[in-house]
């Protein structure tokens, strides 16, 4: 695999939760730590993986690579690396469904480096001017690739306030927490959808691995090894288990069939992009979609 | 054919039979539902299709930009309007990484049709902020379309092709065309992007101008054809997608070459029409090319530094001059004494801007 990956691994419960209080019409747009996004909403995930392999079967042709999910099945409409830069389109896209009386509504995923963009304050500013419906989630990891929340904003600075002050209205959570996370989500979709206008949640959570990459990357000294224990104490996945062990009637047997099958649909995913064909010369150097005269 | 309406006039009309066709279409941009409505540009349309298809915005360039990139998504055909193209570069995240991108980047599954019109210009003290030429800079960029319309017949044609194109287009325009007449068919119609127009015909030399470089263009076509030079004069109108096969047809027909820009000279428009005609008709080449451009500073707003920086006919005409080994002439003797100072469009132009 010749790509970046951001992974989302620790900061599932967000993609989730959220995904769960929303329609499958409804549109979803994402940043760089887009694969939680994409699968959580529907993405096909063997064009997933054949697209972090550069395959002709994945999602953009080969084209994007892990930075550029879209899955116009489920709704996806894409993502990008750009921090801060997907805020705006996502914010284009509810002012599409407000302009033609749409019902559907938009989420767009945001970190906490792109809330210090000047295109998200442009961006909640628009949408709250024209009550358009749409939900910013930011999921607050702390960290902007190695750069801490502390050399980037003031101690005081609160997202869901900075929305306040365009009069939007907002909310934070645990985002480890799936169950808080749906709870949340389902309140800001309902806003969202009733007419009242834009919506922003903030949710904490942790990157476990690199920034980009696969490995752990502790040992550089930008985050104390006991702050990442303390994150990966509330591994969301591992919090939901014991919660559905204590409280489901779900029998241990079937939860272990369930995992059975998401690690056969994960091996049949790579499997499928190992199997697949790159894209061909062809498929390259078409950067116009109307044919025109000249060049 | 026989109406005759202004550049500005035409571009209005342009939009109104947009919104007409289409009700995909919307105007969104700073100022045009006010009083001036950009340069009386989109005077009167907020009034017929309402305050849903005619927008003014936030002063918010980047954003704006890709909330219309997201209604393009959506199926909506976005004309955006500046009125500088300094402005313009507040956006660039949006144009470059997005707009540019978005089809090819998600493998032809979406494209952007945005057209963003951007008003670029010259003189009355507009300084270094109010007047850059940034074409160049945009149509460097693959996945955009940019064009540069000179007469009112192509702005209306090429402002109706952009709209009807799948692709994002920067429409520029020259703020000194605004105000200048043509004949303009009254009926919907499409200048198809890509082509260049041979606007007057020669076999001495070739000058291949955009936008208002056009007209200056034009007119040392007629002072060179009082000395015995008949220049063939190329509006380009589209720098990209450029009509490369166009040019070079001239190239290798006049075996020289004055390429005309009004923007700065240093990696600039004019020397890539140079290094095509380079790489396409080395052989044809009688002498050495030349570009007549902007110099590489910055435009001062004083009315004597307009005087200094910018090329006219004047300059062209010498430059053409140099190449038949004939004499460097005064405004007065070629007869190319323009009525109003260089930084004034014409003597009914008294600003504010």
């Amino acid at each position: 695999m010749r790509c970046p990956v951001h992974l989302s691994i620790g900061q599932e419960a967000i993609a989730v939760g959220v995904s769960a209080a929303l329609e499958r019409r409804d549109f979803v747009l994402s940043t760089h730590r887009a694969h939680a996004h994409y699968l959580a909403k529907g993405g096909d995930m063997r064009r997933f993986i054949a697209e972090l392999y550069g395959r002709a079967t994945g999602c953009c042709g080969g084209h994007g690579g892990s930075m550029h999910l879209i899955d116009l099945s489920a709704n996806m409409l894409g993502s990008t690396p750009i921090v801060g830069n997907i805020v705006p389109v996502a914010t284009g896209v509810a002012f599409a469904t407000w302009l033609d009386g749409r019902d559907e509504i938009t989420v767009v995923y945001l970190g906490d480096g792109a809330t210090e963009e000047g295109a998200f304050v442009e961006s909640i500013n628009f949408a709250a001017l024209k009550a358009l419906p749409i939900v910013y989630v930011v999921e607050n990891n702390f960290f902007s690739v190695y750069s801490p929340l502390s050399v980037r904003q003031p101690p005081a600075r609160d997202v869901v306030g900075i929305a306040a002050s365009h009069g939007i209205a907002g909310a934070r959570g645990d985002g480890n927490d799936v169950e808080e996370v749906y709870r949340l989500a389902t309140i800001a979709a309902t806003h969202a959808r009733s007419g009242a206008g834009p919506y922003v949640l903030e949710f904490e959570t942790y990157r476990w691995r690199e920034h980009c990459g696969p490995a752990y990357d502790n040992e550089l000294g930008y985050r104390s090894i006991a702050e990442f224990e303390s994150w990966r104490a509330r591994d969301p996945i591992a919090a939901m288990e014991r919660r559905l062990s204590q409280t489901s009637t779900i029998e241990p047997k079937s939860r272990e069939d369930m995992a059975r099958e998401c690690a056969a649909e994960v091996d049949d995913a790579f499997a499928f992009a190992l199997a697949s064909p790159f894209p061909t010369g062809q498929s390259f150097g078409d950067a116009y979609s109307s044919v025109t005269a000249g060049r | 054919m026989s109406r005759e309406i202004s550049y500005g006039a035409a571009i209005r009309e342009a939009t109104d039979q947009l919104m007409s066709e289409s009700d995909r279409v919307y105007v969104i941009g700073l100022g045009t539902t006010d009083p001036k409505s950009i340069f009386g540009t989109t005077a009167g349309l907020h009034v017929k299709y309402g305050p849903k298809r005619v927008l003014d915005m936030p002063t918010s360039e980047n954003a704006m930009t890709g909330i219309c990139i997201g209604t393009a998504l959506m199926g909506m055909r976005p004309i955006m309007v500046h009125q500088r193209i300094d402005f313009l570069l507040l956006a660039l995240d949006q144009i470059v990484n997005n707009a540019a991108k978005w089809y090819s980047m998600f493998n032809g599954q979406q494209s952007v049709p945005l057209v963003i019109r951007a008003i670029v210009g010259r003189g009355w003290g507009q300084g270094p902020q109010h007047s850059q030429n940034l074409q160049a800079m945009f149509a460097h960029v693959p996945g955009l379309k940019v064009v540069t319309p000179a007469i009112p017949a192509d702005a209306k044609g090429m402002l109706i092709a952009a709209a009807h194109d799948n692709d994002p287009v920067l429409f520029i325009e020259h703020r000194w065309l605004h105000n200048t007449f043509g004949p303009v068919p009254e009926e919907m119609y499409e200048t198809p992007l890509g082509m260049a127009n041979v606007v007057r015909e020669g076999y001495d030399v070739s000058i291949v101008a955009t936008s208002f470089m056009v007209i200056e263009a034009l007119r040392a076509a007629e002072a060179l054809a009082r000395h015995g030079i008949e220049a063939e004069v190329v509006d380009v109108r589209s720098i990209r997608p450029l009509d490369v096969d166009g040019i070079i047809a001239s190239v290798r027909k006049t075996g020289r070459l004055v390429a005309c820009d009004a923007a700065w000279k240093t990696l600039g428009f004019a020397g890539e029409i140079i290094a095509l005609a380079a790489e396409l008709a080395l052989e044809n080449l009688r002498a050495r090319p030349v570009r007549v451009t902007l110099p590489d500073w910055h435009t001062a707003a004083s009315p004597v530094a307009a005087e200094m920086y910018y090329p006219t006919a004047v300059t062209i005409a010498n430059e053409v001059a140099a190449l038949f080994g004939k004499p460097q002439r005064s405004a007065q003797e070629w007869k190319l004494v323009r009525k109003a100072p260089a930084d004034q469009p014409d003597l009914s132009f008294i600003g504010p801007f």
